[in-house]
């Protein structure tokens, strides 16, 4: 008799955890950009939530108005082009930010382009809300990815949303291929070298410039695709998305540790869990499952303010 | 025309001007020193040249190309490398990831692992413990992987900003051993130092950098016969 009380409690348990991760590497996605961008110019790039709002919109854009309704329509076509556009948007946006915005005031005292970011947030709000059609409402968006979902024969039944699988493998596997491009290839030794003493980094021959340029253009391209992703999977987009998620994925890299990509993952994931889990379990529910997010980063930052796996000192020789 | 000439160097850090005409010449195949007290304007010089730092105004002219204008970059991939004061590796890095960036502009992937070993064979403490974080080494032996790393481009001019700061007289030794072993095969150096004595008997030629002028010049044997060197920089070297 106990089993048959305790299978659905266990059910809706599993679900909120599923619901979670994918929440969690989505905002995992979104946190690379962040945590990359601080490791090389130590700035909090406030913008970069807009980047993955872009993105989904340009994604949409290519799916309503580039694509023929055969293509847009056909799953094997549109998500990779989608995903590439949203990708390119996204990139371009951030590159773009970082040569007219940021780069200007590299040498400004640090207050400057942190309100620059802030002013650069509500300027691309603003701009997508006035010149894309439709967009002073929430957005239609299709579902790219197979329908239907694997359902594990749990009480209820947990739901997992294929769509919602192919978030997080997505995520997990763009997270693993930064890493590796980061730890191993030449580039991302100099993207270290840039971060740890970029004078010394200039001494080696490596033009911090295309350095920074390239630190934009990855975690701009992460974002677009987790922009599209995002649409792919709630099914509608807003302008809003990126003010929201982006302070999420904020959170998520603080919590990690700023400048760390693993830490930018497992804060994500965090996350996600979180807001996932509080919803269910914590009085208020959905309405105040944010408030448990910053809960969670204040008690990790009074124990270990560095993050998870951030240093406690940048060790220098 | 020499080398690599200076003339009438300028450099300023917003108001305060650190260099207020430094005039010299490097011949190829020489050991070439600054010597001065601390704040004389040494490390400023040294960073200018490399492209770190822009003058107010002179030249500095380097295998006939006037170089004052050029991105740090670019003037590393002409020839001159620096290492700078503090040593400054990439302390999170290993051994051969410092070595590797130090190569960072050549494609050359044989000529890279050939110089890599020559490295090692000048300091096998680094070829022992290549796969060891740099920040975890002694100050010699970071001073060993600063020079290393600087030799990885293949300098035709290697920049060597105080190699023996906070180093044991024998590790000095040693270090200066090292640059001399490099001048005889062919690697031009500017060095600059504070501990006068051990630099002057190693060079071929010096200048005397003083509240950032250059002041005096000569061999290294004559400005260490010269009374005005003698009493103003290596009284409080001498013994060591
Ligand atoms: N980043 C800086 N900003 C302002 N002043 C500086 C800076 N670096 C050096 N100085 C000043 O410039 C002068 C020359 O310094 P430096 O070139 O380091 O001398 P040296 O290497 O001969 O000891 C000193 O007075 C020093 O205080
Ligand atoms: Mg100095």
């Amino acid at each position: 008799m106990h089993a048959v009380e305790e299978t659905p409690r266990l059910s809706t348990f599993l679900s909120q955890i599923a619901n979670g991760l994918v929440l969690g590497s989505l905002i995992a996605l979104i946190a690379l950009g962040y945590t990359m961008v601080y490791g090389i110019i130590t700035l909090i790039n406030f913008a970069h939530g807009e980047i993955f709002m872009v993105g989904a919109y340009g994604g949409l854009a290519t799916l309503t108005y580039i694509l023929p309704t055969a293509i847009a329509t056909t799953w094997y076509f549109a998500l990779p082009i989608a995903l590439v556009a949203g990708a390119l948007v996204a990139m371009l946006i951030a590159v773009a930010m970082e040569r007219f915005a940021y780069r200007p005031l590299r040498n400004a005292p640090r207050l400057a382009p942190l309100i620059t970011a802030l002013g650069v947030s509500v300027a691309l709000q603003e701009a997508m809300r006035v010149f894309y059609p439709g967009a002073t409402a929430a957005l239609p968006f299709p579902n790219l990815f197979v329908e239907g979902a694997v359902v594990i024969p749990i009480g209820d039944g947990v739901v997992i949303r294929y769509v919602g699988i192919l978030l997080v493998v997505m995520s997990l596997v763009l997270a693993f291929g930064l890493e590796r491009f980061i730890e191993r290839t030449r580039l991302g030794r100099a993207m270290r070298a840039t971060s740890q003493d970029r004078d010394v980094a200039r001494l080696m021959g490596i033009d911090p410039d295309r350095v920074i340029v390239l630190t934009f253009a990855i975690g701009g391209a992460l974002a677009g695709v987790a922009g599209v992703l995002y649409g792919s999977y709630l099914n509608n987009i807003n302008i809003d998305m990126g003010f929201q998620n982006g302070i999420f994925a904020f959170t998520a890299a603080v919590l990690g540790g700023i400048g760390n990509i693993r830490g930018a993952v497992v804060g994500g994931l965090m996350i996600g869990l979180v807001k996932a889990l509080a919803g269910q379990y914590m009085p208020g529910g959905t309405a105040y499952d944010y408030v448990w997010i910053f809960v969670v980063l204040i008690a990790v930052l009074v124990f270990r303010p560095q993050g998870f796996f951030g240093e406690s000192e940048r060790v220098r020789a | 025309m020499a080398f690599l000439s200076v003339r009438d160097l300028v450099v300023a850090y917003g108001a305060i001007q650190a260099v207020r005409g430094v005039t010299f010449d490097v011949e190829q195949g020489q050991i070439v020193s600054l010597i001065g007290s601390n704040g004389a304007g040494k490390t400023t010089t040294l960073r200018t040249l490399s492209g770190l730092l822009r003058p107010v105004s002179g030249t500095i002219e380097f295998d006939g190309t006037p170089i004052q204008k050029m991105p740090a970059h670019e003037i590393l991939s002409r020839g001159m490398a620096h290492s700078p004061e503090g040593r400054r590796l990439f302390a999170r890095m290993s051994v051969e990831e410092n070595l590797r960036l130090g190569a960072y502009t050549r494609k050359d992937e044989a000529g890279i692992a050939q110089d890599m070993q020559r490295v090692y064979d000048l300091f096998p403490v680094l070829g022992e413990r290549r796969t060891n974080k740099a920040g975890l080494f002694s100050g010699g032996e970071q001073q060993m992987l600063a020079i290393g790393r600087a030799l990885m481009s293949r300098p035709k001019l290697l920049m060597l900003d105080e190699p023996s700061m906070g180093l044991s007289p024998i590790m000095t030794q040693r270090i200066f051993d090292t640059v001399r072993e490099l001048r005889d095969e062919g690697t031009t150096v500017l060095l600059v130092e504070q501990n006068a004595l051990a630099a002057l008997a190693l060079s071929d030629k010096a200048y005397v950098i003083d509240l950032g002028r250059t002041t005096l010049s000569g061999t290294g044997a004559e400005l260490l016969a010269d009374p005005r060197v003698q009493e103003a920089y290596l009284g409080e070297n001498v013994g060591t």
